[in-house]
């Protein structure tokens, strides 16, 4: 299997990352020798095997729904990086 | 007093609760001897200032029955620290200063530690020599322009050149044990689940532990004791007994069983590593422990499968980085090209590659083949591990398939890159516990780790085990204070 540029493109659109030509050929050269190592697994037969999807194999635990946290607004808003007091503030999305 | 900066963490506190040294000594001569140490590049953010008030405060109303009364220590910079700048390596959080503290850390203050610093790593803990950092290279103290190993490097660096008495790691494929082989340390990943993960910047959640780094395995029990803790706010967080694992310490391993994989002697693996392991499996013989070869069959796929499930995970947990709500934002003609901007010149090759590679493998078509069958032999590699002890207690292999190598030499080629965590990743795919000990040096003087796996939650077996090592072996660092301005 080989990763073209097109897919290159195409995962880089998934991905919300934008890379220009000289970079996605890179990037095309770099996956596919990563993906050439990774195709080993398919020597492995996991047909009946279950896959482990966590290693703490627990059931999550209940616990009371209670406020822990209050008044944090500001804290909240304090990284963020428009400076607004109310608001998270993006470019505009509605016309 | 240069002196100071010479004692392990244990004689240190020794002399703090003796009162033959005040914290704010101790604090200061490791602040003094760091800012002689530009040229390591191991810290990104000082916090220099703040810890000697801290100190000042410890020293004028003393508590010596906390563990860590008083002890300065520079930290990951992958931990976030409240009012503390946390930037996990990254242009993305340059300017990030959480307003909460991650358990771990916490764990250490209420010990009366005092944190003086946050310590360089490899960009979101993706990397094995430090070289993805967005703040730079570091140096490793045995020898100029050699890397100080990865993901954790700017702590193996700061703790083999006595910047600070120990420090803490996260450990994802290696990130704790490989550094800390690179620069002849002490590195104990704990079994997943032992050490919160809440406030630590994410990479791949279901392999991601934050262990000690310390100078002997007397200060990593005790490092160990202070940072795990079970934790409500991390719903992977175990309940179960944590030891008094420095009091506990015990070289004595008489009849402990400890396996030997055959499938770890790779071929092409440097004479001197073989040897090593060797003297390791005299030394357990020559204690009453008794040698049994096991298999791990599929150890060849961990890797594999690893470069699948790490990056899945990494591209998941970094979508939160969208120049919305925190760090670095890029101006874009609308809201999906600031997106796609922001996430573009924010990250590093390094990280781009695996956010693309996680997102290809869990892409509509292709979730099947590649995730789901990552996971399938994620099984597969656990119950080599459940079937191995049944008959063993510990296994003992190297560290690293190599020493530390040349910062520049393996930056183009990622695979090999890769490769360097071989022994390591297998651990954290089954969610086991392993300390890596320096146990020699190769021809150029450059040091080399044992690495000793645990059952899950037996961190008592594998510490003593490694003292038991440590003590045979009487490991000497060589290292010249070549770096200090």
């Amino acid at each position: 299997m080989t990763i073209d540029l097109k897919t290159v493109k195409h995962i880089s659109k998934l991905s919300r990352i934008s890379i220009d030509d000289k970079k996605a050929e890179k990037l095309s050269n770099d996956l596919n020798s990563i993906f050439s190592f990774i195709e080993k697994l398919n020597e492995l037969d996991t047909k009946n095997t279950e896959p482990l999807t966590s290693i703490a194999e627990t059931t999550l635990k209940l616990r009371k729904d209670e406020i822990k946290s209050q008044n944090i607004r500001e804290d909240i808003l304090k990284n963020s990086p428009d400076k607004n007091k109310d608001f998270f503030v993006v470019p505009k999305v509605v016309e | 007093m240069s002196d100071i900066t010479d004692l392990k963490l244990v004689e240190l506190i020794d002399k703090i609760k003796k009162k033959k040294l005040s914290s704010t000594e101790v604090t200061n001569a490791f602040i003094e001897r760091s800012k002689k140490s530009k040229k390591l590049n191991t810290y990104i953010s000082e916090n220099f200032e703040n810890a000697l008030k801290d100190a000042k405060i410890f020293d004028q109303k003393p508590d010596f029955k906390k563990k860590l009364p008083g002890i300065p220590i520079a930290v990951k910079d992958l931990f976030c620290s409240k009012n503390i700048r946390t930037t996990a390596g990254s242009k993305i959080l340059e300017n990030f200063v959480p307003t909460y503290e991650s358990t771990v850390t916490q764990n250490i203050l209420n010990e009366g530690g005092i944190i003086i610093g946050k310590l360089n790593c490899d960009e979101f803990a993706m990397g094995s020599s430090n070289e993805t950092s967005y703040f730079g290279n570091v140096q490793n103290p045995v020898s100029e322009n050699l890397v100080p190993g990865g993901s954790s490097g700017g702590s193996s660096s700061a703790l083999a050149a006595k910047l600070t008495p120990a420090t803490i790691g996260t450990d994802t494929g290696g990130s704790i044990r490989q550094p800390a082989s690179f620069t002849g340390t002490v590195g104990l990943k704990p079994t997943y689940g032992s050490c919160s993960r809440y406030g630590i910047v994410a990479f791949a959640s279901s392999l991601d532990q934050a262990g000690p780094m310390t100078q002997d395995v007397k200060d990593c029990s005790l490092m160990l004791e202070v940072m795990s803790s079970y934790d409500t706010k991390d719903s992977t967080s175990v309940e179960f007994k944590r030891e008094n694992y420095l009091n506990n310490l015990n070289e004595n391993i008489k009849g402990k069983k400890i396996g030997i994989p055959k499938e770890y002697r790779v071929s092409g693996m440097p004479k001197e590593i073989d040897e090593l392991w060797e003297k390791g499996i005299k030394i357990i013989e020559e204690n009453g422990g008794q040698i049994v070869e096991i298999s791990l069959p599929n150890t060849n796929y961990a890797l594999p499968a690893y470069y699948i499930v790490a990056p899945a995970e990494a591209s998941s947990n970094l979508a939160r980085y969208d120049g919305v709500k925190y760090g670095f934002r890029s101006k874009g003609e609308n809201l999906i090209d600031m997106y796609e901007k922001t996430r573009s010149e924010g990250f590093g090759d390094e990280v781009k590659r695996r956010i693309m590679i996680g997102t290809y493998v869990l892409s509509s078509g292709y979730y099947d083949a590649y995730y789901l069958k990552a996971q399938k032999v994620r099984r597969l590699i656990k119950n080599d591990f459940d079937e191995a002890y049944k008959n063993v207690d510990a296994i003992l292999t190297p560290s690293t398939p190599s020493s530390a190598f040349k910062i520049g030499e393996k930056l183009n080629d990622p695979v090999s890159m890769y490769l360097n965590d071989i022994f390591t990743v297998p651990i954290n795919l089954a969610g086991l516990p392993a300390i890596s000990i320096p146990a020699g040096h190769d021809k150029n003087g450059y040091p080399l780790g044992l690495q000793v796996i645990g059952k899950a939650f037996d961190e008592q077996s594998i510490l003593n085990i490694a003292f038991a090592l440590e003590k045979n072996i009487s490991f000497k660092n060589n290292i010249t204070d070549w770096w200090i301005q």
